[in-house]
């Protein structure tokens, strides 16, 4: 939470060339997360045989894992300090909250640390998620039924 | 050629998402969610498969896929066992991520520890 407070008490003393660059960076690495997760499609479509659904579906795993092997190494904080949006956007956002939280939470023990605070960051996207996905589904099947 | 499509997609909704937390006071916390919640209301409006059909894994990488995997569950539920079904199909396509997120991070939680 820390580096996440700095980084926007940086961003709000930097020049406007800066936030173009971060946009830029940000579209750059999120652009390439997904030309990466189409090769990695493309190949276990060809390879493999797989369905495109089947596909993306091990792609989600893979790319959780990545982020998440990542993360637990250190590397991932410096790169999304680094990258920003282009990586916590994509599911390696999802999978970099949850794993850092497990991480750091894990001292204070596996009850009271690692299990009450394992959603501490990732738990919006799912309340949220959820939230919006249920009502939207209701008025889905009243309007299209 | 969906690879440059891929890119392009993926690309965009990053560089938006870096917009809008670079002009506003907003978190990466808060970006994701509302990504999220977009993902729904794009699918919704019937969008999220179009962009799917046109970015490919582009489209499928990012939060907001989890998103529409919520609503799309919901409404399949519906279809499926009927109004219980909005609660009992709502997950169901999005449990891959949540199970394989938590399994993956608890694991790593047990083997590594923090490096800072």
């Amino acid at each position: 939470m820390r580096k996440e407070e700095y980084q926007k008490l940086v961003s709000e003393y930097t020049p406007k060339e800066n936030k173009w660059k971060n946009a830029v960076i940000a579209f750059l690495v999120g652009g390439l997360v997904g030309f990466l997760g189409q090769v990695i499609v493309a190949i276990l479509q060809n390879s493999f045989g797989m369905e495109t659904t089947e596909a993306c579906s091990w792609l989600c795993v893979i790319m959780i894992f990545l982020a998440s092997l990542a993360t637990a190494l250190g590397f991932f904080d410096n790169w999304v300090t680094k990258c920003k949006a282009g990586l916590f956007l994509p599911t390696t956002g999802f999978a970099h909250s949850v794993t850092s939280a497990a991480l750091d939470y894990r001292k204070d023990g596996f009850i009271t640390g690692l299990g009450s605070s394992f959603f501490k960051l990732a738990g919006s996207v799912i309340l949220y998620g959820i939230i919006s996905g249920f009502f939207l589904a209701i008025l889905g099947v009243i309007i299209y039924g | 050629m969906i690879f440059i499509n891929a890119f392009l997609i993926s690309g965009l909704f990053c560089f938006v998402a870096q917009v809008i937390m670079d002009n506003t006071k907003l978190t990466p916390g808060h970006i994701t969610s509302l990504f999220v919640v977009l993902g729904a209301i794009l699918s919704f409006f019937g969008l999220y498969p179009k962009l799917i059909e046109f970015g490919g894994a582009g489209a499928t990488v990012l939060i907001s896929n989890f998103g529409h995997m919520l609503y799309t569950g919901g409404v399949a539920g519906f279809h499926e066992v009927g109004i219980l079904g909005l609660a009992s199909g709502l997950l169901t396509k999005s449990s891959l991520a949540i199970v394989s997120a938590v399994v993956i991070a608890f694991v790593l939680a047990l083997i590594f520890r923090p490096k800072n």
